[in-house]
């Protein structure tokens, strides 16, 4: 796969110590310049573990037992932090999940927004607002002006989310994470910054890791579909063919889980155990065996 | 607008307390066992000497009487004759204070200066070897008080390494015309900086016994409120932005810990300043805490009452800079 | 929720009514083996011993003046005298002796002022956190006017007030440091009302004064007796400033604090006299506060690194 910005290679992680559990199995990923990808799971699936390895800042009890993760040629879990440092911010960015402790409440926006520009292009104080103030712009943030001088408990959170999303785009990186950016948003808020980060995405052109736990969100924006099921690849492809034929039954289960919002009186169809315990079943089986 | 009225409030409470020490100094200076007089007297006064005493300090009034006496006096400044010095109280207090206010201001710099940079390198270097031998040392630090520090730079300085000099403020041979008592900040803006150094030699000793404890609280507070701060998401989010540890330390973390740590440097800072009483006599540094021991050896009532107040108005303003100073730095309260 | 609440509590109590109400001071043993602790404690004891048994153990009479051997350097210096292992002062008075009578003043007064500093402000701090209302604005006003005074001046000047002796000093500590235990005992008394179990047997109906008592109180004392081990350091050096004013005991009683300011005078003619109780006076108060840092680290878990 030569010609993918990053690519993950049978990358297997446990939690350290004598009663290590595995916690992910063997996954590969191929993401193209420009693409986005949905890495899709429930909650402890292992998305975050997955971009967390990608950034080098796994907790300590977390160790890579296997893989490689292969960004512009090099394998990024074989550096060390200082040469990870030159890679953060410029060639690889995270939009976090919780905008509310993203932010530090001590310092204006601007100053936070700017500390890259300024660090990494060597921008004056005022070259550097001037660009903030037009990331604020692209945003979609109205009053830039007002936001740049003001202090984080002043804005709402999904003002604060878009002003992370700027802050991630500003050093123009090749590959952006967003670890579930709309989660801990209000559903009003969410598709409007799922709008925003879709346009800005192919406005820079950049790549993007989507991790999510809603298929919706995938289906509306994410070019490709990885999903997670404890910690193991269950299905993976272009997002209309995995989701258009449904060949797993996780997937059939899930997409009959959504709620649709535009049958209101349709039966809310949970997921059922006898898909969890199979694929329990089959990915423990699978442990012992390797 | 709600910012102001906290400020006025403050100030009423301040004033409030200030005048509460004023009726406690006086309360217990007039209920001493043992005839005040009989310090102020020397021998072989006559009876009449003693009524005429009596009558000029109005010992013999009711004790309302004298109050309010004393308070309208207080008020416009005058704070009666000093017995054993005999000069004006006011007027000692103010020739003598400057020499305590650039002993406090020196140490407190010191202090700041000292803990946070310690602080700042326990964090830096938290998983290594070096935060623990600097905890170490804080912790030891933190356990001998300024009388003690003082005590051993003493020893130190006067005898194995005797660089310093051990009491008073200035080379008495210096004889050098000033036109305030702020003489260190003089000579220094005057460019006297022979004068200067001098002056400063002879602080040396004194601003480290003060300060060495401060600093150690100092550290102790930031270095946990620094490592709590560390944790924070925006610290791990400004680290995968590419910034050094260094930075991170700096500029995410300190201006997030700083807030506890100066409302505790503010009380703190209380007890340095009377701190300064054992210290100056330590020294011999001619500041009012130097004064304060001898007044009270020698009953000079008048003497210590204008002491206590003094210090007590020092304590109440640096609790109210305190207070304030805390309020501007949070963005959260100033910014709502 | 209320009903919930009320069923709860009155559910935990009737687990708990079978027990024997017993003051429990609920120390952790198998904590108490910190180094800190093993330090500061067996200094402590060893002080302890010291002091009561200086009679027997001091070589000479503390009081004892020898002009003709004065000033001697301690053992093991030229021109010392091996009967008097720390040498001896301008007045011929042998330094141990004197060293080891200055330790019952020291000891005396820190354990006997921190003890009623603790009692007096932790029944008070007690009272303001749990019982609230008037008792609370009343006692934390005053707190906040006596805090206004610098202790190192209010203490010379109380024990000028009530005269110079031993009991003026251990009153003037009583009297400036009630107002530390007072305000964290009260911090504490209230962080403890605030907990479910309490809020349920307050609502139950128990008797308030039981609940101080049998509920909250047992809870703070761990705080209370780390803040009284480091209360004797503080008292251990307050005595040491004011007989080295010359405010404490009377002259003839060796202080540690008085041989200090005798020492500062001849330093360099003997400059052990100066050293000698210095460094007891450190060791002294090192001890108790490593003892008190030890005390917190064992009794409260949460602070525990």
């Amino acid at each position: 796969m030569t010609g993918a910005l990053l690519s993950i290679e049978n990358l297997s992680a446990r939690s350290r110590g004598p009663a290590g559990v595995p916690i992910l199995r063997n996954i590969s990923l191929s993401l193209e310049r420009g693409r986005i990808i949905g890495l899709i799971g429930e909650s402890g699936a292992g998305k975050s573990t997955v971009a967390k390895a990608i950034l080098g800042i796994l907790p300590a009890g977390i160790a890579v037992t296997s893989g490689r993760i292969v960004f512009e040629g090099r394998d990024l879990a074989a550096l060390n932090e200082r040469a990870l440092r030159r890679i953060w911010g410029e060639d690889i960015a995270l939009v976090p999940q919780d905008p509310m402790t993203a932010l530090n409440p001590a310092r204006r926006i601007g100053a936070q927004l700017t500390d890259g520009l300024r660090l990494r292009r060597g921008l004056s104080s005022r070259e550097a607002d001037t660009r903030a103030l037009a990331l604020l712009e692209e945003v979609q943030i109205r009053e830039p002006r007002r936001v740049l001088r003001a202090y984080p408990h002043q804005l709402s959170g999904g003002m604060r989310q878009r002003v992370l999303i700027a802050s991630a785009f500003a050093l123009e990186p090749k590959l952006i994470i967003a670890d579930e950016p709309t989660t801990a948003l209000d559903v009003t808020v969410q598709k409007q910054i799922l709008r925003l980060i879709k346009s800005l995405q192919a406005r820079h052109g950049t790549a993007l890791l989507f991790l999510t736990h809603d298929l919706g969100v995938v289906a509306k924006i994410c070019d490709e579909i990885t999903l997670l099921y404890m910690g193991k690849v269950v299905a993976q492809g272009e997002t209309s063919e995995v989701l258009g034929q449904p060949r797993h039954p996780y997937i059939r289960a899930l997409l009959a889980a959504s709620p649709r919002y535009d049958r209101p009186h349709s039966e809310f169809a949970p997921v059922p155990d006898s898909v969890f315990e199979s694929m329990r079943a089959e990915i423990l089986a699978s442990d012992t065996r390797s | 607008m709600n910012n102001s009225l906290a400020v006025i409030r403050r100030l009423v409470q301040s004033a409030a307390t200030l005048f509460g020490v004023g009726i406690v100094v006086f309360i217990l200076l007039r209920v001493v066992p043992g005839d005040p007089t009989a310090m102020m007297i020397g021998p072989g006064a006559s009876a009449d000497d003693v009524i005429a005493l009596r009558a000029r300090y109005h010992l013999d009034e009711p004790l309302l009487l004298q109050f309010f006496g004393w308070l309208r006096s207080a008020l416009s400044g005058d704070f009666g004759t000093s017995i054993s010095l005999h000069r004006d109280v006011m007027e000692v207090l103010l020739s003598r204070l400057p020499a305590t206010i650039e002993l406090a201001i020196a140490a407190l710099l010191v202090a700041v200066a000292a803990g946070v940079s310690l602080a700042v390198l326990a964090t830096l270097y938290d998983r290594r070897a070096t935060a623990g031998i600097i905890n170490v040392a804080v912790g030891l630090l933190l356990a001998v008080p300024d009388f003690v520090w003082a005590l051993a730079f003493v020893l130190l300085f006067g005898l194995l390494l005797p660089v310093l000099p051990l009491s008073g403020r200035i080379d008495p041979t210096l004889d050098i015309p000033f036109h305030t008592h702020f003489i260190l900040i003089e000579s220094l803006l005057t460019g006297r900086m022979t004068v200067f150094a001098d002056i400063a030699a002879h602080m040396v000793m004194p601003v480290l016994a003060l300060a060495i404890p401060l600093a150690a609280i100092i550290a102790r507070v930031l270095t946990a409120s620094l490592s709590e701060a560390m944790e924070a998401d925006y610290v791990l989010l400004a680290r995968i932005k590419g910034h050094s540890r260094l930075r991170l330390v700096l500029q995410e973390a300190l201006p997030n810990a700083i807030g506890p740590t100066l409302a505790l440097t503010g009380v703190q800072f209380t007890f340095l300043v009377g701190g300064t009483v054992i210290v100056e006599r330590i020294f011999a540094y001619p500041g009012i805490g130097n004064l304060g021991v001898d007044a009270v050896i020698n009953r000079d009532f008048p003497l210590i009452q204008g002491l206590v107040l003094a210090f007590g108005a020092i304590f109440i303003v640096v609790n109210l800079l305190v207070d304030l100073a805390v309020t501007a730095l949070d963005p959260r309260l100033s910014h709502a | 929720m209320l009903e919930q609440a009320q069923g709860r509590a009155s559910e935990s109590v009737r687990e708990k009514a079978p027990v024997t109400p017993r003051f429990a001071l609920r120390l952790p043993v198998a904590r108490l083996s910190d180094p800190r602790i093993l330090a500061g404690g067996g200094f402590l004891c060893f002080l302890v011993v010291v002091a009561v048994a200086a009679p027997l153990i001091a070589p000479k009479d503390p009081l004892e003046q020898d002009l003709i051997s004065s000033l001697l350097p301690p053992a093991g210096l030229q021109g010392a005298d091996p009967s008097h292992l720390l040498g001896t002062d301008d007045l011929g008075r042998d330094v141990l002796s004197r060293l080891i009578y200055g330790s019952r003043t020291a000891l005396f007064v820190a354990v006997t002022a921190a003890t009623l500093a603790c009692a007096i402000g932790s029944v008070l701090g007690l009272l303001a956190g749990w019982y609230r209302g008037a008792a609370d604005v009343a006692i934390s006003r005053l707190v906040e006017i006596w805090m206004a005074f610098p202790p190192v001046l209010l203490s010379i000047l109380l024990v000028a007030v009530l005269g110079p002796g031993v009991h003026s000093v251990i009153a003037a500590i009583v009297i400036i440091d009630w107002t530390r235990f007072c305000r964290v005992v009260r911090a504490e008394t209230m962080s403890q009302g605030a907990r479910d179990y309490v809020i349920a047997a307050k609502t139950v109906g128990f008797p308030r004064l039981n609940i101080l008592l049998r509920e909250i109180l047992p809870n703070v004392m761990p705080i209370i007796v780390t803040l009284l081990s480091l209360e004797m350091g503080i008292a251990v050096i307050v005595e040491a400033i004011l007989s080295f004013v010359g405010l404490s005991v009377s002259s003839d009683v060796p202080t540690w604090g008085g041989m200090i300011a005798q020492g500062r005078q001849i330093l360099h003619e003997g400059w052990w006299v100066f050293a000698a109780p210095l460094a007891a006076l450190s060791a002294t108060v090192l001890a108790f506060n490593l003892l008190g840092d030890g005390l917190q680290r064992a009794l409260d878990p949460v602070r525990q690194r």
